[in-house]
């Protein structure tokens, strides 16, 4: 596929219908973009202003009380931010961790029963995590870990995508580095850690962030696994902004909203390429 | 090969000695160390979960009863649901919120992708800019289309009375406009990603093709039916399959704007189980429509994986 010559290298070049497309693409992005405006632009506003018509994008006065509020309010959202980054970068690193190590052992050693596994693994990867809640949530409460961050950490240190996605990448890497790291004396973890894992890189980028992303926004298995606010991530957190009977609080519901979504659309916008590329290559192959 | 001075090499367990040697240095054990994390957690939360729900579908039990009152009944659990109006009625809303959702977002994911493949400006900002909502959580989705499609207040329908719609819909409050209106939302928010496998995708056709076509003097239109079609066939069929589970099991948007109301016009399939398992604690029943719900999906991703057979350009 590398020798050939792509599209994407060089690209069909029709100067004529470029501005047409241009206008089009961002006439069609206002579409995806607008929604984020307008939240942006309510978090900013008093209740009152913020189905005013027409509407004024820019607020005026700008009224950053809804974040005050958000942030050191009575229904703060450090609590919320707290406990999704406890789940998130745990479950990620763990992630990477069990996945690369299992990864590894399914792509580059051998051992009795290792395809028979790996089949299984495979083969449960399109059964629907809602079916798994419910012996989960009957798990974790004989174990006394409902309503704890436990529920929500432990399935995800352990994914069959990960494991899938980096069995992938090390059976692509090339057998001889090993072969020279061995004959210099390294036992297998060195081999693994020292030689391997290096040429790994791109791929636990791309797999901490697709990571990253899926437990930041989980919203089923809080919702499932917790009762008590005081332990809810963010997606459960937010609707504690809207359910308020006869109408939610529009500005103050913004606020959060917008709080909710900075870490992700941050890390989405700065690592994109490498976030793009997993989708990418995990579709293709 | 490599030197046999690694000390992991000879645990005796596998019997073939050819093979060990092939592989000298890596044996048994060191493989199964290397996986034992990942298997654990594997095994305590994947396999053993998959056969207790199997397992529990054929009883009966709800949380009052307890571990106690657990009581082996059978296919009852299978014969009430799939008796049951009320099951199917959500398996229809499931079919309708999927199709159109799936389609829908693969249509328009290619339409922008063939849109980005042109040497246009802003390629990359426009990437980022649809693909957006794609990692926003469905909460935060959820509560600005909560606002915008406010019947009496909200901007959509404002906008629509100036057009000058006396009556616009009532959206997720209405039981004619919910279930299109989430789809909409699901759409909306699916787009920019199939946007980009697509782009993906076509930037990976190799350039010859479309220069023998168009010596051949193939138009767009002919360059795309014989050679961006054929050749994104794979893409097709992952993105019809991978769409197809995801918006089938679509959850956080219903579960969050309409908890599957008014009435019953948006209780979809994984709303109903929800429902049955987590509010009306029948685990039994709840691990039933699962498994029920589970084998459609499984003949649905058969359909496709059939269908694109043959049809691909690599196949």
């Amino acid at each position: 596929m590398s020798t050939l010559q792509t599209a994407g290298t060089r690209r069909w070049r029709r100067r004529g219908g470029n501005l047409g497309a241009s206008l089009l693409a961002w006439a069609l992005a206002v579409l995806f973009v607008v929604p984020f405006l307008w939240m942006l632009s309510s978090s900013l506003k008093r209740n009152i202003d913020v189905f005013t018509l027409p509407i004024r994008w820019i607020p005026d006065p700008v009224h950053w009380a809804n974040y005050a509020e958000v942030w050191i309010g009575e229904k703060s959202m450090v609590t919320y931010y707290v406990n999704s980054l406890i789940v998130t970068l745990t479950g990620v690193l763990g992630d990477l961790t069990t996945s690369a190590m299992a990864g590894y052992a399914f792509a580059r050693l051998k051992f009795r029963g290792r395809n028979k596994i790996f089949l299984l693994y495979l083969a449960t990867a399109i059964i629907p995590a809602q079916l798994l809640l419910v012996p989960r949530f009957m798990f974790f409460q004989q174990l006394g870990l409902y309503d704890t961050l436990w529920a929500l950490i432990l399935p995800g240190v352990f994914t069959v995508y990960g494991t899938f996605l980096l069995r992938q990448a090390f059976a692509a890497a090339p057998d001889a580095l090993g072969e020279a790291g061995r004959i210099d004396g390294a036992n297998e973890w060195q081999v693994f850690w020292r030689v391997y894992l290096p040429l790994m890189r791109p791929m636990l980028a791309a797999l901490a962030i697709i990571s990253f992303v899926s437990t930041w926004n989980d919203y089923e298995t809080p919702l499932v696994m917790l009762t008590t606010p005081s332990n809810f991530t963010i997606p459960l957190g937010l609707t504690t902004f809207a359910d308020s009977e006869g109408g939610i609080s529009a500005g103050l519901a913004m606020a959060a909203a917008v709080s909710a979504l900075v870490p992700v659309a941050a890390a989405f916008v700065i690592f994109q390429r490498q976030f793009v590329e997993a989708l990418a290559h995990s579709g293709i192959k | 090969m490599s030197a046999g001075t690694f000390p992991a090499g000879a645990d005796g367990r596998t019997g073939d000695t050819r093979k060990r040697r092939r592989v000298a240095g890596q044996s048994g054990h060191v493989g199964w160390l290397f996986l034992a994390p990942n298997l654990v957690g594997f095994l305590s939360f994947t396999l053993l979960p998959l056969l207790t729900a199997i397992a529990i579908a054929f009883t009966s039990w709800n949380v009052v009863s307890g571990y106690a009152g657990i009581t082996f009944v059978g296919l009852a659990n299978f014969a009430e649901a799939l008796g049951d109006g009320a099951l199917w009625g959500a398996v229809g809303r499931t079919l309708l919120y999927a199709s159109i959702g799936v389609s829908a977002s693969m249509m328009g994911g290619l339409g922008l992708a063939l849109l980005l493949n042109r040497d246009i400006a802003g390629r990359t900002l426009l990437r980022v800019l649809f693909f957006l909502p794609h990692v926003v959580t469905s909460v935060a989705i959820g509560l600005v289309w909560l606002l915008l499609l406010n019947p009496d207040s909200g901007p959509v329908n404002a906008g629509l009375r100036a057009l000058g719609a006396d009556t616009p819909p009532d959206w997720l409050v209405s039981q004619t406009w919910g279930l299109p209106s989430l789809v909409m939302i699901a759409v909306w928010s699916a787009v920019g990603y199939n946007a980009v496998i697509y782009l993906s995708a076509l930037q990976a056709v190799p350039v010859d093709l479309y220069e023998a076509a168009a010596i051949d003097g193939a138009g767009a239109f002919r360059r795309f039916t014989t050679v961006t079609w054929p050749a994104l066939m794979p893409t097709t069929t992952f993105l019809a399959i991978t769409m197809t589970i995801g918006q089938s099991q679509g959850f956080g948007l219903i579960a969050f704007l309409t908890q599957g109301g008014p009435g019953e016009s948006t209780t979809t399939l994984s709303y109903y189980m929800y429902q049955q398992g987590f509010q009306f604690y029948r685990f039994g029943y709840a691990a039933a429509v699962g498994m029920i719900s589970f084998v459609g999906v499984l003949l649905l991703t058969a359909f496709f994986w059939r269908f694109q057979k043959g049809r691909g350009l690599y196949t």
